[in-house]
């Protein structure tokens, strides 16, 4: 009995805050999201028949030329991040595996843009890619004028100047992360391969990183759910009728519509797909990529 | 979801040596000295010219925006920190963070301890429960969220933040703390017990004091994921009552650089400013966040 009130006050807090801020505000999305809501939104308006649609808030959102872009900008920042951004950071990892000197404090600076808060890394490169700002005066300086753009504001290029902030923003941490990883790759296998005529490269294309591969599993999921829950950096770099036009995530178009838009029972819609689609990627990825290095880590549970 | 419970599980272990398997490419150590120091400045380049930004005049950066200042000028910061417009939302930043560590750390460790030692009928259930809570991001439930806190009153408050932040921070939470407070043998909790001691005794005297690691690693991702937070402080504060002195830094940045965007030079000191706590916390933190990615991936 004691046992059972120690329990109790123990993960009573827990379970509260938990069930009602994160499982219950996920169940309402669903439900709000059949219904056609005020801005001011009251319980009673759920009870109300007149605003209960069905799935019409979905079929709007489907039928909407600038959602499935939204969609398609999220997929396409997730490829590119993986294609460039993967490739850059286990280069970087493989090079800087070694003694040197400073590696340390290049560790440091190396992940000085992970540390800042996106929207204030965001609003820097804001300065930096102005018209007037420091980024096309380098390029003047270095003789480059010809490569001028107006970075943020051309709906042409804005979606991958904006690539290219994240990729700066999280390089860092995935080369860090990289770095980790090969600690845990035994040093006596290159050693031995080195002893048998294999040259650096050999090494590390047949043995280092097919070892690193768990890492790099890891790094890319989670790479994967960010870009597609992308919001703060799309939101305060790009100005909203270029993201409009080319930059919209499906977070910066919920938010959106939803909150500033006043119509919290489509924003909800929104929020339902962008649930499922961060679900079915999570899901499918963990079921052919993660598997193996996951066996046994969750699915027994606690003991 | 689960991917980022092995990423987090990692017990603290004691370090590696590191594999240094280039050792015998000397004729490559200039080059990799070339990458370390392109990827370097890559990394800390714009960070270094907002920081220089900042200690310029408006003027002097529109006439040569890549220039370094001339004159130096300090009168940018001085207006900045002489304003209690930046330490009001300091203050902020402070508070949310702090209330979102402190409510963390303490719900958190409480039920982890619960689910790592005791024996009752659904504790894989629950332990299931909270890592499912992974795959809940904030972003589906901000909406409902904001809507929740209008109807509780919490809307346009600093609790209206924290309390959402604690519950969002609990999954990691307790899938980091509950490998940690099982790892401590059973022994000292029965030595414990022989000499008279409750659970709950045992909890504060024995438990707590020996899970220290844990709770600062899991107390510095809590604070610095409030700190760096903008989606949930966007729809609940900046669209409530709350003068934007006493927005949070992230939030009171972007209204600065909005409010000011003529006048780049202030902008800049206030967002160069802006970086200071982050950057100072991480130099402090570095061995916790740095070596808690490195326990993770060997895990």
């Amino acid at each position: 009995m004691r046992q059972r009130i120690e329990i109790a006050l123990l993960v009573g807090p827990a379970l509260v805050l938990f069930l009602g801020f994160v499982i219950l505000p996920v169940l309402l999305a669903a439900v709000y999201s059949l219904y056609n809501l005020p801005p001011a939104f009251r319980w009673e308006h759920l009870a109300d028949p007149e605003r209960f649609v069905g799935i019409a808030n979905y079929e709007r959102a489907i039928g909407n030329p600038e959602f499935i872009r939204a969609i398609g900008n999220n997929f396409v920042i997730l490829a590119l991040s993986l294609v460039i951004q993967g490739p850059i950071a286990i280069g970087v990892a493989l090079l800087l595996n070694r003694r040197m000197r400073g590696r340390g404090v290049l560790r440091l600076m190396i992940f000085v843009p992970y540390v800042l808060a996106e929207v204030i890394a965001g609003l820097s490169w804001k300065l930096l890619l102005q018209p007037q700002g420091g980024v096309n005066a380098a390029l003047e300086a270095l003789g480059l004028g010809f490569l001028q753009r107006n970075w943020l504001a051309d709906p042409d290029i804005a979606l991958w100047t904006l690539f290219a902030i994240l990729t700066w923003k999280y390089v860092g941490f995935a080369i860090i992360l990289m770095l980790a990883g090969l600690q845990g790759v035994p040093e006596e296998l290159s050693e031995a391969a080195a002893i048998d005529g294999a040259s650096w490269w050999q090494i590390q294309r047949h043995i280092t990183i097919p070892l690193l591969g768990p890492t790099i599993r890891i790094w890319a999921f989670l790479s994967m759910i960010g870009a597609l829950q992308l919001f703060d950096m799309v939101w305060v770099t790009v100005a909203p009728t270029v993201r409009g036009m080319a930059t919209e995530t499906m977070a910066t178009y919920m938010v959106q519509q939803g909150s500033f838009g006043g119509q919290p029972g489509f924003g909800s819609a929104i929020a339902v797909i962008l649930f499922l689609i961060s679900l079915t990627v999570a899901l499918v990825y963990q079921r052919f990529a993660l598997r193996r290095d996951l066996a046994g880590s969750i699915t027994r549970g606690v003991r | 979801m689960t991917a980022t419970s092995t990423i987090t599980t990692g017990t603290p272990r004691s370090k590696l040596p590191p594999a240094m398997v280039g050792r015998r490419f000397d004729w490559g150590q200039p080059f990799v000295y070339l990458i370390a120091l392109v990827v370097a400045a890559i990394a800390v380049g714009p960070v270094i010219y907002v920081f220089l930004g900042g200690f310029r005049t408006t003027a002097d950066l529109n006439a040569d925006p890549a220039g370094l200042p001339d004159p130096w000028t300090l009168q940018n910061w001085a207006e900045v920190l002489g304003a209690p417009r930046f330490w009001g939302n300091v203050l902020a930043s402070v508070i949310l963070a702090a209330g979102t560590t402190a409510g963390v750390v303490v719900v958190g460790i409480m039920a982890a301890f619960v689910i790592a030692r005791y024996d009752f009928r659904g504790r894989e259930g629950l332990y299931t429960l909270f890592t499912a809570g992974l795959m809940f991001p904030l972003t589906v439930a901000a909406l409902p969220l904001t809507l929740m806190l209008r109807t509780m009153g919490l809307h346009g408050t600093y609790l209206g933040v924290i309390i959402p932040s604690i519950a969002f921070a609990l999954p990691t939470t307790i899938i980091i703390l509950v490998p940690f407070l099982r790892a401590i043998p059973e022994e000292l909790e029965e030595a414990a017990a022989i000499d008279g001691t409750t659970r709950i005794g045992f909890f504060w005297r024995i438990l707590l004091p020996l899970s220290m690691p844990g709770l600062v690693t899991v107390g510095v991702l809590a604070f610095v994921g409030s700190w760096n937070g903008y989606l949930l402080p966007l729809l609940v504060i900046s669209t409530g009552t709350l003068p934007q002195e006493l927005w949070p830094l992230p939030l009171g940045v972007t209204q600065f650089s909005t409010q000011y965007s003529q006048d780049t030079a202030a902008v800049l000191a206030y967002t160069s400013l802006a970086m200071i706590p982050a950057l100072a916390f991480f130099l402090a933190a570095e061995k916790r966040i740095v070596g808690g990615l490195q326990g993770a991936v060997k895990g």
